[in-house]
């Protein structure tokens, strides 16, 4: 028996998240007395694989096969769900990720498994399985039972701190029986940009609202986003007067991120965006309205004139480095 | 061709949870409800899609899992646009339970294109759609930010990380779709309005499923602590704070 966790690679490498999630699949396998099995699919050289090691992977189990190049869904799937089954898995753990999310809500019914999606804690118990987990857009959370045999969980981003711990596994290069009538898609197009920090991935977020003005006077969000190493963001109304593209949009209906520093620049703070940023570790509020509810979210406000605060932020940060 | 869009019937995002019952229910006392944002967006879509006669789009039907209550938010659909409306009579358990009634339906009624949004403002699972994708047997494309038909083909623009790319999939397939299918959701008009009231709603009785999540209860967030302010003079202060008591830059 095993907690199966697949971890999703980038180019050949891990990210931090690869390593949350191993983490977070050990402690649970703790919890369960039973061993913890990584999965990687895809073109993955040996010693990237053995990091999955440092953070308690038992074995790791390869699969790096031609058709797997793209991300179909149901192949996936089929993938992840045969090597659960062949490693006898209670647990699959997968990240709360536009990959994590596509395949695991499949992979539930594949296996006839409830799914708890978006946990950031480990389970209070394992007898019942009770995860806690956001609801109403993280107004508040729920405490949920899995009742079926067996349980998979995604993991929210930059929600688990993980824990170096030395070991040696095995790995295994798996064959996976894939039938042609799995492929039903074909992708093409790819479109990706280099070089720039993702807003999902990172640990500062500089983000502009309705009080920055106007979309050309983007730049003082942009110097201080390149000094800090972070992903720039907007409000909603930024992204519909476009003046920011609709992918930077955060907050209820927008991406959903949770940095270790989260900078709001004249926003003032609707429920709707909260719920896209209230899980960030740190968030600085800059507003000029004292009531703004952005400020009962925030851990550090400064009540004034992004337009002048800005300039200031980014000359002492330069002090600094 | 024709398109199933899965509606789910929530409260409005600006709703502040409350609960009652030991917190083990939400209370909907003075509740607005209203189409999930997401599911609004991709019967927008459909309905741009449609207007076009070249997309030969036969017919759009809205379909959701909820009891009676779930009526005036299927009506506000049919406003809007879509032909016919569908209710499976049963409280929604969970989004395993809420898929396989919708599967249960799709299996003899076929749809070539079904869309899904990519959560609903509740319970925040992201599941339903590729949930009913697997019971179904047929191919799911998510994180889709745009779709277009293109001879008799449908194309899905998906968000990868750190870009696109596009997803021809046989049909029919599941679209679980997010901000981007749509600019803005489309508003019923007067005449939409006095329509909705002839177009069909269906009343279909749910299969037994067995749901396999159960939701215990509910708790609120812990209070955070007092924001600490910072004087617009002293930005150096705040910089401080950041790199020596929070210790994220």
């Amino acid at each position: 028996m095993s907690v199966l966790v697949f971890t999703e690679n980038w180019d050949g490498k891990f990210k931090k998240m690869s390593f949350e999630l191993v983490s977070y699949a050990s402690k649970i396998a703790e919890m369960l007395n039973i061993q913890t099995v990584a999965l990687s699919i895809g073109d993955v050289q040996e010693n990237e694989l053995k990091k999955l090691g440092n953070y308690a992977a038992d074995k790791i189990i390869s699969v790096n096969h031609d058709k797997l190049q793209n991300l179909d869904n149901q192949a996936y799937t089929s993938v992840i769900a045969e090597i659960a089954e062949k490693e006898g898995a209670k647990v699959v753990i997968i990240a709360q990720n536009n990959m994590g999310k596509a395949l695991a809500p499949r992979l539930s019914v594949k296996l006839k498994a409830g799914l708890g999606a978006g946990v950031s804690k480990l389970p209070s118990s394992v007898e019942p399985f009770t995860i806690f987990k956001k609801v109403y857009s993280g107004k508040a959370y729920s405490n949920l039972v899995i009742k079926s045999d067996i349980k998979i969980l995604t993991l929210a981003q930059n929600s688990f701190e993980f824990e170096e711990n030395d070991k040696s596994p095995a790995i295994e290069n798996f064959e996976p029986a894939l039938g042609d009538d799995l492929f039903k898609t074909s992708v093409s197009n790819v479109q990706k940009q280099t070089g720039k920090i993702l807003l999902n991935d990172a640990d500062v977020v500089v983000s502009g609202g309705r009080g920055m003005k106007s979309g050309d006077q983007w730049a003082p969000i942009e110097e201080l986003a390149e000094l800090l190493g972070a992903a720039t963001a907007c409000s909603r109304p930024v992204s519909d007067e476009g003046w920011r593209p609709h992918d930077e949009h955060t907050g209820q209906t927008g991406k959903i991120i949770a940095p270790n520093l989260y900078i709001a620049a004249g926003i003032s703070g609707a429920i709707q965006h909260l719920a896209g940023i209230s899980s960030s570790k740190c968030i600085v509020a800059i507003n000029t309205d004292k009531d703004a509810p952005i400020f009962e979210a925030a851990d550090y406000g400064i009540v004034g004139d992004v337009a002048k605060v800005l300039p200031d932020f980014i000359q002492a940060v330069k002090e600094i480095k | 061709m024709k398109i199933l869009i899965c509606l789910s019937n929530v409260p409005d995002t600006t709703t502040k949870a409350k609960f009652v019952n030991d917190n083990t229910a939400f209370d909907t006392t003075g509740v607005q409800w209203i189409i999930n944002p997401w599911d609004e967006l991709a019967l927008t879509r459909a309905l741009e899609l449609k207007s076009d006669a070249a997309s030969s789009i036969e017919n759009i039907t809205v379909i959701t899992v909820g009891g009676q209550d779930a009526e005036p938010t299927m009506r506000k659909a049919l406003a809007i646009g879509a032909d016919d409306a569908v209710r499976i009579d049963a409280e929604p358990k969970d989004a395993y339970f809420v898929a396989a009634q919708i599967a249960e339906y799709i299996k003899s009624n076929p749809f070539d294109l079904i869309f899904s949004g990519i959560e609903s403002a509740d319970y925040n699972g992201s599941a339903a759609g590729g949930m009913l994708a697997e019971f179904l047997n047929i191919p799911s494309v998510s994180a889709g930010s745009s779709v277009n038909i293109e001879n008799g083909q449908i194309k899905i623009t998906r968000d990868i990380d750190g870009g696109t790319e596009d997803v021809t999939p046989e049909l029919p397939v599941v679209a679980i779709v997010q901000k981007g299918i749509a600019k803005e959701p489309m508003i019923a008009a007067m005449r939409g309005i006095m329509m909705a009231r002839k177009k069909p709603l269906n009343v279909v009785a749910p299969v037994e499923v067995e749901a396999l999540t159960e939701i215990v209860n509910f708790e609120m967030p812990q209070p955070k602590p007092a924001c600490k302010m910072i004087e617009p003079e002293n930005v150096k202060e705040l910089v401080n704070l950041l790199q020596n008591e929070a210790k994220v830059i």
